[in-house]
């Protein structure tokens, strides 16, 4: 919980991780270049006074993470997305049975959700059940850039996505979180390309579609989509930093999101460990649209209070304090389309 | 010491580093919409002068080891077909430091492989939609930075009646100026009377629709924008000293944006 000026904000981290990119866990130089890639996101984005020793980032372990995150973070709950990226990493970059055991002695503070890769087909699924049952989750994660044997991508309208999709249905897992990382096959394409979580969506409207940095870099594709597809939503992962270095560029992301989908499907993430979620959630009870941009209208206490726990809370069944609760806002002006104006062809 | 002496005396003509980066301002990143070498991409122009002609050396770099490899790929072909292109330039090396498909690209372009040759069964049929794919979301973006202009500058005009404005509207500038380009590229029409805020294919919207279409592009060049910036700054970060090779973008741009790097912490050499 964080206080400020008598408002209290019930806060939810809908991304965390407990990663190991330690050295001697890297399979290759892809390890190496992959945390390297997020300490350089993690440098550039950061104020000064929160910025780690590229040591520490390499791994932080359970205790270090249940003291950022709850101690100093103000976090209610945070989830687990974990990415495994076998490829790069030994014992891969998520560590399942770390993050799986401390949820499992956290379940009031902890959500474990867990990951799968379509293109380990039917072994895959049968490993999906035996997870399942062992682990009960509700959600995964999905990577869509990771390396596969020679695959170097999917996409979530492929056959075989579909397929444990269907399997996600009868398990009970309804929250799909989606990184769209750049995904190489085929390479004619955008690699950043949104537009497979529309299919998804429109074919699995009984699931949650969750899309990591909202999109970003394709924030337009991302908001087009989320607009038509009243189930996908927008995580704001990577996006929140913005407030310290470029908060014209954050005001204008967050702004474009409220006008598009609307404040009840937005939600908060400090993608812990690539940064800490204390100086992001102060940072955004704090901000405001800058007066001149008047295409916007000012962020509302509500609206921080939705985005930072209140929306999460809902999609994950998290008891909510009664006094905290907030009813949803009406539709955006933007409003749900039907289906044939789903269409993403005029850019 | 007669080392300096030993070097062949600059001829008139003989072609220098700034002829090639000349050339290489003329390669775009098709993503963010600008000159490579306004991006601070060219790490380095080697030449070593021949008998039959100059040997040169591009070395190009990105913000991160996992930009998409498509653009990367793209982004040193074209290097070395416009440096090829140079007069007086006998053999061309373009290699692409530091990226996860370093090896790959690198193989490829010193194959002359193309780009199935370079990727084989990653790869389709060819990169062209995607080129069409970024001008028309750079000519979109160029589109709403006019209209918006216009629209701050004169409170009276209203978004809805943005469909209405024209070519000869629009004051005298760089704004104006990036649009006519990207038109041009689109094969757009360029005289006075055009309406601005048009598809990719010329297309003008319904009065009803004005004021969407007109939202949907400012989505598009707050993503350009805000992308464009962010990955100067990663450039920045990941090599001491880039912001020497950039060149600042407008567009944009924040009072944070040139702030000086965080204290650069230890990385172990790869």
């Amino acid at each position: 919980m964080y206080t400020k000026n008598g408002e209290n904000y019930f806060i939810v981290d809908a991304h965390i991780a407990l990663w190991d990119a330690r050295p001697e866990n890297q399979l290759n130089i892809h390890g190496k270049q992959f945390i390297d890639c997020f300490y350089d996101y993690h440098r550039n984005l950061s104020p000064a006074e929160e910025l780690w020793p590229y040591e520490e980032y390499l791994y932080q372990g359970s205790q270090r993470l249940m003291k950022d995150i709850f101690e100093d973070g103000y976090v209610d709950h945070a989830i687990f997305q974990p990415a495994y990226l076998g490829e790069f990493y030994k014992n891969g970059f998520g560590q399942t049975e770390e993050a799986y055991s401390l949820a499992a002695a956290n379940p009031d503070r902890l959500t474990y959700n867990h990951c799968f890769d379509p293109r380990n087909g039917e072994a895959g699924l049968d490993q999906l059940r035996a997870d399942h049952e062992r682990m009960g989750f509700t959600g995964v994660k999905l990577y869509t850039a990771e390396w596969h044997g020679d695959s170097r991508g999917y996409k979530l309208n492929d056959p075989w996505t579909y397929k444990y999709f269907e399997e996600c249905r009868k398990l009970g897992v309804k929250n799909i979180h989606v990184h769209k990382g750049p995904t190489i096959r085929p390479l004619d394409r955008d690699a950043f390309d949104v537009s497979d979580v529309d299919h998804a969506a429109t074919d699995f409207t009984d699931l949650n579609f969750v899309v990591e940095h909202v999109g970003l870099p394709r924030l337009e594709d991302f908001c087009w989509i989320a607009t038509q597809e009243p189930n996908v939503h927008g995580g704001l992962a990577v996006a929140m930093p913005f407030m310290h270095t470029r908060p014209r560029y954050f005001a204008q992301i967050i702004g474009e999101l409220i006008y598009w989908i609307g404040e009840d499907r937005i939600q908060f993430s400090s993608d812990y460990a690539l940064w800490t979620p204390r100086w992001l959630i102060e940072s955004f009870v704090d901000f405001q649209i800058p007066e001149d941009m008047t295409e916007y209208a000012p962020l509302t206490i509500e609206q921080k209070k939705k985005i930072l726990g209140l929306n999460a809370a809902k999609m994950y069944d998290l008891p909510v304090p009664e006094a905290l609760r907030i009813p949803d806002a009406p539709e955006t002006e933007t409003g749900p389309r039907q289906p044939e104006r789903a269409d993403l062809g005029a850019v | 010491m007669t080392v300096l002496q030993t070097r062949p005396a600059p001829q008139t003509g003989a072609l220098g580093t700034e002829d090639v980066r000349r050339v290489l301002g003329t390669v775009q990143d098709p993503e963010l919409d600008e000159p490579i070498t306004d991006l601070g991409f060219v790490r380095s122009i080697d030449i070593s002068p021949g008998v039959r002609g100059a040997a040169v050396h591009v070395h190009l770099r990105l913000p991160t080891s996992f930009c998409s490899p498509n653009f990367a790929y793209l982004m040193a072909s074209d290097s070395k077909d416009a440096v090829a292109a140079l007069e007086g330039v006998a053999t061309v090396v373009v290699e692409l430091d530091d990226h996860h498909d370093s090896g790959l690209i690198n193989a490829g372009l010193a194959a002359d492989a193309g780009y199935r040759g370079t990727f084989g069964h990653e790869a389709e049929d060819s990169l062209d939609e995607l080129r069409w794919t970024f001008r028309r979301k750079a000519h979109t973006a160029a589109m709403e930075r006019c209209l918006t202009e216009l629209l701050r500058a004169d409170r009276d005009l209203a978004e809805a009646d943005v469909g209405r404005v024209t070519l000869a509207d629009l004051p005298s500038g760089r704004t104006k100026t990036a649009l006519l380009r990207r038109r041009e590229a689109l094969g757009l029409p360029l005289e006075p009377g055009a309406l601005v805020l048009v598809d990719h294919l010329g297309a003008p919207y319904a009065a009803a629709d004005v004021p969407m279409a007109l939202r949907r592009a400012r989505s598009t060049r707050i993503s350009i924008d805000g992308n464009a910036h962010f990955c100067r700054g990663l450039l920045r970060t990941r090599y001491a000293g880039a912001e020497a090779d950039q060149n600042a973008r407008p567009e944009g741009a924040e009072p944070g944006d040139q702030h000086t790097l965080l204290p650069i912490t230890v990385k172990e050499n790869a």
